[in-house]
C-alpha cells in the first residue's frame, strides 16, 4: 500500500517493526531541521511567543487572538441587542447606539465572529495544535509558512478593528457588502471603513490560505509509519476537508474583494451598473465563496465532536468510513447550492429551482453524518464529562439549525422568510454550535493537552448549562419574530407599526443574552485558575486512542523528543472485546491479543 | 395534473399553516396561503424527523450512561442489522425531499415565474432611504397624465391583480409586503417585474429588507389596501395635485 511505503521511505525500515522504527523515528528528528537543535537551547521571550514556529505555539496564538475577537464580537452584539430592546436609551457601557453605529455593529459582529473567531479557533488553532500531535509529527511541513499565517492573521485583525477609529467609522452595509452600497462611499457614507474593512477580509484570506497549504501538505506526507488513510482520526480529515474546500471556494471572493476594492478606492465600476457593472456578481463571487465556507466551520467542529463521543462513549465511530464518504459529498456538494441566498435577489427565477434541488440534497449527507454520530451513542459506556456534554449540546442544538435550513432551502418559503429574523435564527442555530459549542467542546477536551492540567468540571457544568439554556432562550424567541415577518438589520423596530408590538420577546431575548455573555465569565475563571492550579493531567488523562495522548502534557518542543510513534491501528478502537483495557492506543504495538 | 397534486397537498396542510404564520400576520393575498402551507409542510415533515432523531438521541444517552463493570459494544457501524438504522431513515428523507422539492417549485412557479394577466400596474421606486409609488391613476395605464405619485404609501384596491415595476435609484433595496408574503430585490439599473393580488383591506408595513445604508431601519412605508369604493375615492380626491407632484 502507498501509504505504508511511504511511512517506510521517511524511516527507511519496516513500518511493522515497532522497536527499529522508534530509532529511526529519532532519526528523522535529529536530521530535521532545527527542531533537535533548538530544543537544547533556551529560547528567548520573543523566539518562543512572538516569532515562533512551533505549530503549537501558533495553534496557542491564533486561540487567544480568537478568543478576545470572540469578547469583541460579543461586547457588539451586547450593544445591538440593547438598543433593539430599549430602543434610543443609552446602553450602559456603550451610549447611545445611532443608526450608523448600529449598522456597523452588526455588520462586524458577523464578519467578526465567522472570519475572526470561527475560523481561527475550529481551523487554525485545533488544526494547528492537533496536526502534527494527532499524525505523530514533529511539526508542520512549512513552520515558516505557519507563523507567516498567523502575522497576516493578527495584521488583519488589526486593520478590522482599526477600521472603527478612521473617520466615518467603521462599515455598516452588513457582513455581505452588497454593492453599490459597499463600493460606493456616498451611499454607506464610511468612505475609510468599508475600505479597511474590505482589507482586512482579503488579508485574512490569505492568511487562510498559507495555513490551509500547510495543513494539507502535512496531513498528506508526515503521517506516523502505519498510519493509513483510514487510521486518521476524523477531526484531522475534517479539518484537512475543510481547508480544500475554504482553498477551493476563496478564490473568487479574492478576486472579487480585489474588484470591490478598486470599485471604492481606483474608482472602477465592476459593480456599478451605471457603468456597465453589474451589483449581483458580487452576489454570486460572496455566496460561491460563502456557502462552502458554513462548512468550512462546520466540518472541524463536526470533527472535533466525533473524537469527543468516542472517547466519552468508549465507543468506535459508527461506520466511519461512511462518516468520510457523507463528508466528501457534503464538500463537492456544497459548491453548488449558493444561489438559495439569491432566491429573491433578481437572478433568473428558474435558478431557483435548479438550487433549491441541490440544497435539499445537501440535507441528505448531511443528516446521515448526524444520524452516524446518533448511532455512536448505540450501546455505549456514556460519561458525561463537561467535554461530553458540549459535544452533545452540538448535535442537539445543530439538529434545529439544520431542519430550519430546509425552510430557507425551499424557494417558496424563502420568498417569506428571506432575510427575516427567521434566518438569523437558523444561522445562529448553525454556527454558535459550530463556533463556540464547538470550541468548547475541543477546548475542555484537549485543555489537559495544551497546558498539562484538568479543567475544573464543576464550573465546566455550571458554565455548560448557563450558556446552553440561555443561548435557546435568545434564538427561540427570534424565530418566533421571524415568522411574524420582523426583518434583519433594523435599528428600532417601533419604526415598524406591525412589528412594534412584539417588543416583549426582543428583551426577553436581549435578557438571555446578558445571561450568557455573564456565564462566560465562569469559563474564563475555569481557563485562568486551571491554569494555574488545576490537577496535574497526567499524558492522557481520558484514556484516548489517538496519539496526542502518548506524549507529555504539554508535549515538548519537538513533541515526541524521545522518537516518533508509529500507527498500528485505527484511532477509535474502544472496548475491544478480549482486551483488558477498554482503549487500545494507536501507537501500542500489537501483542497477543486478537486484532483485527 | 401537477397543479391538481399541488392543490390537493396544498389543502391538507393549508388549516395548518394558517395556525402556524397566518396567526401571527395576516393573510393578505392571492398567494400568501401557498406560503404558509408549504411551511406548514415542511415543519411537519422535519418536525417528525426531528422529534425521532431527537427521542433517538436521548433515548441513547440515558440507556447507555456508564455502569459499573458494563462495557462498551464493540461494534464498527458496517454490520448489516445495525446499517438498516441509518440506511431506512436516509431512504425516508429522501422522500421527504421529494415532495419539499415538488412543493417547494410549485409554489415558487405560481409566485416569481409565472406572470398572470394584470388588471394595473404600479411603479415602485426604492431609493435611499424611502419607497416612491406611482399608482396608474384612474385610466389605469402608467406614465400618463392622472397617475399618482406618493411617498412611503402605497394605495391597492382587495381583489386586483397588480403587476409591479421595481426599480432603484442607488443601491439595493428589497420590497418586502408580509401580509403578501412577498419579496423582490429592487436592483439599479434593472425593472424587477412581479405581481400580487391583494384579498384584504386594511393598513400594512411594506419594508425594506435588504441593507440599504445608514438609513435602513427607517425605510418603511404603509401599504393601504381599499374596496374598489374607497379605491375609487382616493383616486379622485388625488388626481388633480398629483400631475404636478410628477417628475419624470
Amino acid at each position: 500500500m502507498d501509504v505504508a511505503k511511504q511511512g517506510a521511505a521517511r524511516v527507511g525500515d519496516d513500518p511493522l517493526n515497532g522497536i527499529e522504527m522508534a530509532e529511526a523515528g529519532s532519526v528523522t528528528v535529529d536530521t530535521h531541521e532545527a527542531h533537535g537543535h533548538e530544543a537544547h537551547h533556551e529560547q528567548s521571550f520573543w523566539s518562543k511567543y512572538v516569532f515562533s514556529t512551533d505549530h503549537k505555539m501558533i495553534a496557542m496564538q491564533y486561540m487567544f487572538t480568537g478568543i478576545v475577537m470572540a469578547l469583541i464580537g460579543g461586547y457588539m452584539s451586547y450593544a445591538f441587542r440593547m438598543q433593539l430592546a430599549f430602543p434610543g436609551q443609552s446602553v450602559p457601557g456603550y451610549g447611545v447606539v445611532s443608526q450608523g453605529e448600529y449598522n456597523a455593529l452588526v455588520t462586524n459582529h458577523g464578519t467578526i465572529m465567522i472570519f475572526w473567531v470561527a475560523m481561527p479557533m475550529l481551523i487554525a488553532a485545533f488544526g494547528n495544535f492537533l496536526i502534527p500531535l494527532m499524525i505523530g509529527a514533529d511539526d508542520m511541513v512549512f513552520p515558516r509558512i505557519n507563523r507567516l499565517s498567523y502575522q497576516i492573521f493578527l495584521i488583519s485583525a488589526i486593520v478590522l478593528i482599526a477600521s472603527f477609529f478612521v473617520p466615518g467609522g467603521g462599515f455598516g452595509g452588513a457582513w455581505t457588502a452588497y454593492p453599490p452600497l459597499s463600493a460606493n462611499a456616498q451611499y454607506n457614507l464610511t468612505p475609510l471603513g468599508a475600505t479597511f474593512w474590505i482589507v482586512a477580509v482579503a488579508l485574512e484570506f490569505v492568511a487562510f490560505l498559507l495555513g490551509g497549504i500547510n495543513f494539507i501538505t502535512t496531513l498528506m506526507n508526515s503521517r506516523a509509519p502505519g498510519m493509513k488513510m483510514y487510521d486518521i482520526p476524523m477531526v484531522l480529515w475534517m479539518i484537512v476537508i475543510a481547508s480544500i474546500l475554504f482553498m477551493a471556494s476563496v478564490g473568487p471572493l479574492i478576486a472579487g474583494a480585489v474588484m470591490l476594492f478598486m470599485d471604492q478606492v481606483v474608482g472602477t465600476g465592476f459593480f456599478d451598473p451605471n457603468r456597465g457593472g453589474d451589483p449581483i456578481l458580487w452576489q454570486h463571487l460572496f455566496w460561491f465563496f460563502g456557502h462552502p465556507e458554513v462548512y468550512v466551520v462546520l466540518l472541524p467542529a463536526m470533527g472535533i465532536v466525533a473524537d469527543i463521543i468516542c472517547t466519552f462513549a468508549r465507543k468506535k465511530l459508527f461506520n466511519y468510513k461512511l462518516i468520510l464518504f457523507t463528508v466528501f459529498a457534503t464538500g463537492i456538494i456544497s459548491f453548488f447550492v449558493w444561489a438559495h441566498h439569491q432566491f429573491v435577489a433578481g437572478i433568473d427565477p428558474r435558478m431557483a429551482n435548479v438550487f433549491t434541488v441541490t440544497t435539499l440534497i445537501i440535507s441528505i449527507p448531511i443528516a446521515e453524518m448526524l444520524f452516524l454520530y446518533i448511532a455512536t451513542l448505540y450501546g455505549g459506556s456514556i460519561q458525561l464529562t463537561t467535554p461530553m456534554l458540549w459535544a452533545l449540546a452540538f448535535i442537539a442544538e445543530f439538529l434545529i439549525g439544520g431542519v430550519t435550513g430546509i425552510f430557507l432551502g425551499a424557494s417558496g418559503a424563502d420568498i417569506y422568510f428571506h432575510d427575516t429574523y427567521f434566518v438569523l435564527a437558523h444561522f445562529h442555530y448553525t454556527f454558535f454550535p459550530i463556533a463556540i459549542i464547538g470550541f468548547y467542546a475541543g477546548i475542555t477536551y484537549w485543555f489537559p493537552k495544551m497546558f498539562g492540567r484538568m479543567m475544573n468540571e464543576t464550573l465546566g457544568k455550571i458554565h455548560f448549562w448557563g450558556t446552553i439554556i440561555a443561548f435557546n432562550c435568545i434564538f427561540i424567541p427570534l424565530f418566533i419574530l421571524g415568522a411574524a415577518g420582523q426583518h434583519r438589520r433594523i435599528y428600532n423596530f417601533q419604526n415598524f407599526p406591525d412589528l412594534a408590538g412584539l417588543q416583549d420577546m426582543r428583551v426577553f431575548a436581549t435578557g438571555a443574552l446578558i445571561v450568557m455573555l455573564v456565564f462566560q465569565v465562569v469559563f474564563l475563571v475555569n481557563f485562568v485558575v486551571s491554569l494555574i492550579k488545576g490537577k496535574p493531567a497526567g499524558k492522557n488523562p481520558w484514556n484516548a486512542n489517538t496519539l496526542e495522548w502518548t506524549t507529555d502534557s504539554p508535549p515538548p518542543h519537538g513533541n515526541w523528543p524521545d522518537g516518533l510513534p508509529n500507527c498500528y491501528r485505527g484511532p477509535y478502537e474502544y472496548s475491544v472485546p478480549g482486551r483488558k483495557e477498554d482503549y487500545w492506543p494507536q501507537n501500542v504495538p500489537p501483542d497477543t491479543a486478537p486484532a483485527e | 395534473m401537477l397543479q391538481g397534486i399541488y392543490e390537493f397537498i396544498k389543502s391538507i396542510f393549508e388549516p395548518l399553516g394558517d395556525y402556524f404564520i397566518g396567526s401571527l400576520v395576516p393573510v393578505g393575498s392571492s398567494f400568501a396561503a401557498d406560503i404558509d402551507s408549504l411551511i406548514a409542510l415542511i415543519a411537519v415533515f422535519v418536525g417528525f424527523w426531528g422529534l425521532l432523531a431527537y427521542i433517538a438521541f436521548f433515548f441513547l444517552i440515558f440507556r447507555f450512561r456508564r455502569k459499573d463493570g458494563q462495557r462498551a459494544k464493540y461494534v464498527t457501524g458496517e454490520e448489516k442489522d445495525l446499517k438498516r438504522w441509518i440506511s431506512w431513515p436516509h431512504a425516508a428523507i429522501i422522500v421527504c425531499d421529494v415532495v419539499i422539492v415538488f412543493m417547494a417549485i410549485m409554489v415558487w412557479y405560481n409566485i416569481k415565474q409565472r406572470l398572470p394577466e394584470a388588471d394595473a400596474t404600479v411603479r415602485i421606486v426604492a431609493q435611499q432611504w424611502a419607497w416612491n409609488f406611482i399608482h396608474p391613476g384612474p385610466d389605469g395605464v402608467l406614465d400618463t397624465e392622472d397617475d399618482i405619485d406618493t411617498f412611503n404609501e402605497l394605495h391597492v384596491q382587495e381583489g386586483t391583480l397588480y403587476h409591479y415595476e421595481l426599480v432603484s435609484k442607488d443601491v439595493l433595496h428589497d420590497f418586502s409586503v408580509p401580509v403578501f408574503r412577498l419579496k423582490q430585490d429592487a436592483i439599479p439599473g434593472r425593472v424587477m417585474k412581479g405581481w400580487f393580488k391583494p384579498t384584504i383591506t386594511g393598513t400594512y408595513d411594506v419594508q425594506c429588507a435588504e441593507m440599504c445604508g445608514v438609513g435602513h431601519g427607517i425605510m418603511g412605508a404603509r401599504i393601504i389596501i381599499e374596496t374598489p369604493e374607497e379605491h375609487a375615492a382616493w383616486m379622485s380626491q388625488n388626481k388633480g395635485q398629483l400631475a404636478s407632484a410628477t417628475t419624470r
